[in-house]
Parts: C-alpha cells; structure tokens; sequence
C-alpha cells in the first residue's frame, strides 16, 4: 500500500482537516506538558471510575461529535442550496451524508444521553455510583475508541459512503472497495461493546442501588426512563453485533450473508439492521422523555401528572419498539400480510406516545411555570415533536408509504422526532444538570439566545423538507435541476441550518463565559429540585452522598424539604469507595489498534491487538483490589468544605 | 433462600434427575425426527418444545435461576429474552419468506 | 450493606454485595447472549437450503458424531452442576474434581467439533461456499468461540482458586462461570434440535 491510498489526498478541505487535527494535537500536548498536567490527566481523568466524570467525559465527548456531525450537515446544506452546485461531488457527498447521519446517531445521541444517565442516575437514587463502576469506564472507553477509530477514517483510508444504514449490495465489497465501510464496522462494533455494557450496568444499578426505602413506583422518571433504556439496549445491541460481525466476514472472509451471488440474501441486512435499529430509535427518545418530564415538573412547581401511565407507557414502548422494524422498509416487498401487520404494530405504538404527551401538558395545567432555559427547550419539545409525531404516523401506513419513502419527507420526520426529541433534551438536560457536574450554572441569558436561535433556525431549516418530500425530492442526491423547482425551499433550508450552527456556537461560547464567570453554586440545589441529585452538596463530593439518603416517596428530596430533613446532621460512618483503575483505557486502546489493523486487513495488527485485550481482561481477573475506605475525618472535611 | 436443603443434602438429586431428562429428551427428539413418521411440520413442532422443556430443565435445576433474592429478576430477564428470540426469529422469517412458504 | 440480611445458611457466592450484584448482572447478560444467538439462528433459518449448487447438510451431517458432541456437553453441563454442588458443601476438592472433568468434556467437544469442521471442508463446504454454509459455520462457530473462551476463562480462575481457596470471590467467580457453562448447553440444544437434527430429517 502506497502512502497516497493509506492517506486521504487531493481534496483542499480533508487538507484543511489535516492541519487543524494536526495543530489541534500539538496545541494539547504543548498545554499538557508545559502546565505539568499529564499525571493530572492520567489520575483524575483516564483511569477515573466515578460516574460523574465519566459522564463529563461522555457529554464532551459528545459535543466534539455534535461539532462534526454539524459541520457535515451544514457541508450538505451548502452544496444543496442552488441547483446544479459544485461545492461537493458526488463521492464526497454520500461520504458526508454516512458520516453525518453515523456520527449523530451512535456517537453524538447515544454519549450525550448516557453521559447525563452517569452523571444523574446514581445521584437520583441515591447511591454512591454505578454498580459496576470499572465495567462503566470500559464502556466510555470502548465508546470513545470506536468513536475515534470511526473518525479517522477521513484523513486515513477515507470515509465510509454507503448511508447510516449500509445497505447491501452498496456497501459490500463489490461496490464499495475501499476500507471506508470497514471503519464503519468496526469502529460501531467496539463503541457497542460499551452500550451494552452501560445497558446492563444501568440496570443492576437501577435494580438494586436504590436509597432505603424508594420502591419501584418511587423513582423518579429519568431513572425509569433510563431502566427501560436499558432494557432495550440490552436486547436490541446484540442484533448489531451480528449484523456488523456477519458484513465484516462477508467483506473480510469471503463469506455470503448479504452478497448478491451464491445464495446470499441483500434484504437480510436490511431486516437485521432494523430490528436493532427501531429499539435504538426508543433508546435515544425515552431518556428524552423522562428529562422532559423532571424538568417541565421541576419548573411548572408540581409532581407529574399520571405517573404510573407515563412508567406503563414507557413499559409498552419497550416491549412493542421490538414489534415494528418493518416499518422501515415497507417498500422492499415483504407482502401485504407482512406490512399490515406492521403498519399497525407502528400506528399501536404512538398511542404510549400520545399519552405522555398529555401528562405533560396536564403536569403544566395550573403550573406556576418557570421560564428557565431548560424549560424553554422543553416547551418547544411538545409542539415540535407532536409534528413529527403526526407525520411519523402517516409514514406507518404502508400504503402511503410508498410515496414518502425515499423522499425529504422522511428527512423531515426524523429529524423533527430526533432533534426536537434527543436533542433539544440533550441541552435541556446539560442546562439543567450542569451546576451537577460543574458546580455553576450556564448563563441563562445566553441559553435562551442559543434557544431561539436553534430552534427558529431548526424549524425553518426542517419544515420546508416536508414539502420538498411532496414534491419529490429524493433523499440522498447529491444535486438537483434548476427545472425541478425545488431551490427556494432548499434555500430556506440552508439559512435554517445556518441558525442552527449560530445557536451551537453561542452554546459552545456560552460553557466558555459560564466557566469564568458564572457565580459558583453554594447550595447543591439551583432549582428548587424534587429529586435526590439535588440534595447532594455542591461541589458534588466523590462519595455522592455523606448519608444514604431515606426515601418516603415520589420526589424524595421535595419531601425531604417539607419535612424539614433536608439539612440533618447524624455521625458519619466510613464510606467505601472503588479504586481508580487504568485497565480500561489500555484495553479500549488495545481493542482500537485491533480494529484499525482489522481494517486494512492487517491480520498481524488484529491479532496482536485482541491478544493485548485478552491479556488486559486476565489482567483485571487476578485484580483483587476491593476498593477503600473514606475515613470519616476526611468525610467531615469535605462537608465542611463544600457547606 | 428457596433452596436450602437442596443445597445441603449430600447426593446432588435435582442434577442427577435433570441429566437423566436430558439425556432422554435428546434421544427422545431424535427418535420423533427419525422414527416417527410424523409430518414435518409436526416434527418440527414437537422437537422444538422438546429443546425449550429441556432448556428450562438446565435453566432451573443446573442454573438455579429461581434461588436467590434476584429470582424475580433473573426469571423475567430470561422471559423477556424468550419474547425477544422469537420476535427475532419468527418474525425474520415471516418477513423474508416474502409471502412464499418457507421450508 | 455487607454482611446483614444473610443466614449462615446462604451459598459463598451470595454473601457479599458484589456476588449477588455480579450474578444478577451475568444473568442479565446471559439475556443479550440469548439476543445474540436468536439473530444468528434467524440469520440460519433465512439461508437454509440456499446451498447454491455446493454441498446440502443432509449429505454430510452424521448421527454419530452430533450426538457424541451432544452428550459430551451435556454431561459437561452435568459435572459442571455437581462442582457448584460440591462447592456449596465446602469442599474445594469435590469441586476441584468436577470441574477438571467439565473441563476436560469440553476439551474433548471441542476437538471433534474441530474434526467436524475440518472434514466439511475436505468435503467442500466452507465459509465461502454459500450462503447456507456461511451461517452453518458462524453459528455453530461462534457456539464453539464460546466454548473455548469458557474453558480458558474456568482454567484462570482454577489457579485463583489454587491461590486462594474458598471465599466469596472465588466462589461468586466459580458460580458465575458455571453460569456461563450451562448457558453454553443450552444454546447447543437448539444448535443440535434446529441444525443438525432438522437437518437431517428435513
């Protein structure tokens, strides 16, 4: 292989990226050595197995993502303004759709929602952290590592271009050659690992972990959201597993699954692709549900209104969201039995959508609401995503479908149930929990900037693809004639998307102004909360809580506060506590040298690097360390300190 | 605990018995397939159930999935996992036999 | 947390906080495996009979050599049942016995499981042959992938029991992979009713 195949080369803007990762790189390790900070790093951040840094680490893990996720988006903008563009071509256009549609899907949603389920989960039940705190660090690692490798894959090998979905036969090896689809394996089949690791630690976390006294029907509804999260990512991730596992032998190995000669059937991966991929879509929604649900309770000043119909609700999610797959390729011909069917297991499933929504609207009813900004993105939730909701519905009917598919319509459709959904909850939840994870808030003044600019920006951008799908245009093409008619729509899309990146840059810049300037928190509690995070103390101590707290009921802390036991004073006892480990990063590092060498087919490379997990896992096996004891002079300490 | 003098006894019955079932089951299974003369379809139905009782057999009585604080949880992971396998399975069929009859 | 709400009665594996919470979360996980080897048995089912032309299963298929690897696992499954039995009564050397025996079954399913192998090859059907051989070999395979993993995983923790005899670690690691072993016997229940059994029948 030649140094030109190896690197990407001859497009002015991959060079672009080339330097700014490059100086980038420089820029970091010249701060960390000049500033002494790399035994800072090492101990306080790569080998941490506490929750909350973990998340801090999945949520800015997560906004890097969002970045080039979003600049991939505005590159699409850019080229579809105008009939007939030539910004980009072809190639580089399906390179940066895969990309875009990948990156914000598995590495932007999924780390942003499981990076604020770190931070909270433990602290909204009442633990000191997760039941298995190492295995949570190896699912951030694995996560990032597979994130990493898949984002290379533009400067070296180029990227993956046969769409998020990757269906077969363009993305087998007869049409797409290039390792870029192999990066897309692999680098979502290490970062897998991760989610379903998270999915199985959140659940005995959630089982089991829970403060004296909180019953099932007690917790508060981002852990149930987040329980059954974990349900479906327990048994939806498996089904990628193999999909990815049986694309890689068929590219790798020379084996048929989805070829089109002997024997091999193409639409099977579409079918297993979906099977996982409808659960994901429920996976990246309902932690956006249960954050809605605390935060509009939080600022309407009222328990939330049908609590039990929003856990059933969500209960009948997980278990249909497994029934519907179909829906997504009603037009592959599977039969008029098999698309009625699931036309209306799809149609059955909105109705536990619709009911949430009403229990929002109800929890409002005579609410003496609080404009904050985390509730601003939760008000524009309801209306934004009912849009999607409705034209979701309309997409479920088979029939009809056969003229959306395809088209912008769709694209409208998701990206209103995923945007006004997953990510307006993402910043509603970083707005609201922020003082949790940095001890101040972020400067509502410029939330609500980035607020109205995002989401004037998103509904301009988004709402004329709704009649762009009507009028034909097909998802996916890179151009379009000047005949079609289809430029002023597309122009309004593009200043929409324009406003979307203004409103993140205010957002980025807004995490800057807040760090410096933003007054620190003395209370641990910003908001008047309801629920037990709020009753930690600010900073956070690394031990949570100084006392297991004592659950009597739905909104603990709130009863906790009424009954004026939130500030007691008892003896400490010790606290134990698990003990940072470096195991996780060196084995996710190890599983990232596997993966690239698996790649390019560099079986030596392979090899040697699941032989270096292999031996990081025995490793760990002959680790005995249990953990330590936080004496109860230094607890004192810390509580004087943050008080 | 539910099992505490199955624990403590001194000959391992449930072991014994559930090897014995399986042992059975299995040359059971492959007299149905073999000598029969069943229908295919009766067949396959029928060595099927005989895999899933012998599976509940290792399941309870060699996997101890009932004992224990968490049975209630183990069991429904295992109920809920059952539910997932067949969607899995039989709807994968159903939808790629594209209308034609499989097998 | 520790050390409350258990009778002297309770198992090693379960007395502390850890054990109980590790052998929920392994349960759990042995709920994504079951995910796992559903999709591959779908996969299975879909490409059965698309043998493009090569070799069909019924022609190669034996009695003889499914039913020893059949009884080799299951009595696998059954020694490696009496070891947690012998470990709940404190006896590390029933325990160690038993689970020699477990080991060495699954030894020996593994090598005819790789003779199989290798005689489907000699005879033509690979990986690459066809679709219906590539899910043959990968479910049966990724079965086999299982059984070796175990086998090596039970060995590390013989030697740490070696090292350390009975506690509640040892005993949680010992229960958990006995877990893992009986799971692995299920899955060869349906590898053996569904591919080798109906394959030949069918």
């Amino acid at each position: 292989m030649k140094w030109d195949e190896f690197f990407v080369t001859g497009d002015p803007l991959i060079y672009g990226a080339d330097v700014s990762i490059a100086l980038t790189l420089i820029g970091v390790i010249f701060v960390l050595t000049y500033f002494k900070k790399w035994k800072w790093l090492w101990t306080e951040w790569l080998t941490t197995v506490d929750h909350k840094k973990l998340g801090i680490m999945y949520v800015m893990a997560a906004v890097m993502m969002l970045f080039r996720g979003g600049v991939d988006a505005l590159l699409m903008r850019a080229q579809l303004t105008v009939p007939d563009a030539g910004f980009l071509d072809s190639t580089h256009y399906n390179e940066i759709f895969t990309t875009h549609g990948t990156i914000m899907i598995i590495f932007m949603a999924m780390p942003f929602l499981i990076g604020l389920m770190n931070v909270v989960i433990p602290l909204q039940i009442g633990a000191r952290d997760v039941a298995y705190p190492f295995l949570n660090a190896v699912s951030f690692w694995t996560f990032f590592m597979g994130a990493m490798l898949f984002n290379i894959s533009f400067v070296i090998g180029g990227s993956p271009s046969a769409g998020w979905t990757s269906y077969v036969p363009l993305a087998g090896l007869e049409l797409s050659p290039s390792v870029g689809q192999n990066y897309y394996l692999l680098g979502l089949q290490i970062a897998g690992i991760g989610t379903l690791l998270t999915g199985i630690n959140f659940l005995v976390t959630i089982l089991k972990m829970r403060a004296p006294g909180m019953k099932l029907m007690q917790m508060p509804i981002f852990t149930w959201s987040s329980l059954i999260t974990s349900v479906i990512i327990v048994f939806a991730f498996p089904v990628l597993t193999v999909a990815l596992a049986l694309m890689t032998f068929d590219r790798l190995f020379g084996s048929h699954f989805f070829t089109l000669m002997d024997g091999g059937m193409p639409m099977l991966w579409a079918n297993l692709f979906w099977i996982w991929g409808h659960p994901e879509v429920y996976i990246v929604i309902l932690p956006a549900f249960g954050m809605f649900s605390e935060i509009i309770s939080t600022f309407a000043r009222k328990t939330l209104f049908g609590y039990k119909a929003m856990v059933y609700s969500m209960v009948v999610i997980a278990g249909l969201s497994f029934l519907v797959w179909v829906h997504h390729f009603f037009t592959m011909g599977a039969g008029g039995a098999v698309n009625s069917f699931f036309s209306i297991t799809t149609m059955l499933i909105a109705v536990p959508t619709g009911v949430k929504i009403f229990n929002w609207l109800f929890t409002l009813y005579k609410g003496r609401i609080k404009f904050t900004t985390a509730m601003l993105w939760s008000l524009a939730f309801i209306p934004n995503f009912v849009i999607g909701g409705v034209t979701g519905v309309m997409l479920a009917m088979a029939a009809a479908d056969y003229q959306y598919h395809n088209t912008y319509f769709l694209v409208a459709h998701f990206h209103y149930v995923l945007i006004s959904g997953t990510v307006y909850a993402c910043f509603a939840g970083l707005h609201f929990w922020y003082p949790k994870m940095f001890n101040h808030r972020l400067n509502e003044k410029l939330g609500k900037w980035t607020f109205w600019i995002f989401v004037a920006g998103f509904n301009l951008c988004f709402f004329p693809m709704y009649f762009l799908g009507l009028a034909g245009m097909p998802r996916r093409v890179y151009t379009y004639g000047a005949a079609d008619g289809w430029m002023s729509l597309n122009v309004l899309a593009t200043m929409g998307g324009v406003l979307m990146g203004i409103g993140f840059l205010i957002l980025v810049y807004n995490i800057y102004f807040s760090f410096r300037y933003s007054p620190r928190e003395t209370t641990g509690d910003p908001w008047d909360g309801r629920t037990l995070e709020w009753a930690t103390a600010a900073p956070v101590p690394f031990y949570n809580f100084a006392h297991v707290p004592e659950v009597k009921g739905h909104d603990a802390y709130w009863i906790a506060k009424k009954e004026g036991r939130a500030k007691e004073k008892k003896p400490y006892k010790p606290i134990h506590m698990p003990s940072n480990s470096g195991v996780p990063v060196i084995m996710s590092t190890f599983f990232f040298i596997s993966g690239f060498g698996m790649v390019f087919s560099w079986h030596w490379m392979s090899i040697a690097g699941l032989i270096g997990v292999l031996a990081t896992m025995v490793i760990r096996s002959f680790d005995y360390d249990k953990g330590f004891y936080v004496s109860v002079e230094e607890i004192e300490k810390h509580e004087q300190t943050t008080e | 605990m539910a099992n505490n003098e199955q624990t403590h006894s001194h000959f391992p019955w449930s072991h014994v018995i559930g090897f014995a079932l399986s042992i059975i089951l299995t040359l059971f299974a492959l007299w149905v397939g073999f000598e029969s003369g069943l229908s295919n379809t009766m067949i396959v139905v029928v060595v099927v159930g005989l895999a899933l009782i012998q599976a509940t057999i290792q399941l309870v009585m060699f996997m101890h999935m009932t004992e224990s604080e968490d049975s209630k949880y183990q069991t429904g992971t295992i109920l809920y996992a059952l539910f997932i396998a067949i969607a899995v399975v039989v709807g994968t069929i159903w939808v790629m036999s594209f209308g034609m009859s499989h097998m | 947390m520790d050390a409350v709400e258990h009778s002297p009665n309770t198992p090693l594996e379960y007395q502390s906080e850890t054990g109980r919470l590790n052998i929920l979360g392994f349960w759990i996980f042995l709920g994504a495996e079951i995910a796992l080897f559903s999709t591959l048995f779908a996969t299975y089912f879909v490409l059965d009979g698309r043998t493009a032309g090569g070799p069909v299963p019924a022609e190669l298929f034996e009695v003889k050599g499914v039913l020893i690897e059949t009884f080799l696992l299951l009595t696998s499954s059954f020694t490696c049942g009496l070891a947690i039995h012998y470990m709940r009564r404190h006896s590390l050397k029933g325990l160690f016995l038993w689970i020699g025996i477990t080991l060495a079954l699954g030894l020996s399913f593994l090598g005819f499981e790789i003779y199989e192998f290798v005689h489907y090859i000699h005879e033509g059907a690979a990986l690459t042959t066809s679709a219906y051989w590539s899910a043959f070999f990968v479910l049966t395979g990724t079965h086999g992938a299982h059984v070796a993993m175990g086998i090596a995983w039970i060995a590390l923790i013989l030697i740490q029991l070696k090292q350390r005899g009975l506690t509640p670690d040892t005993s949680r690691k010992v229960f958990i992979s006995s877990l893992y072993w009986h799971f692995l016997d299920v899955v060869w229940i349906f590898i053996f009713t569904a591919v080798y059994l109906l394959g030949m029948v069918m």
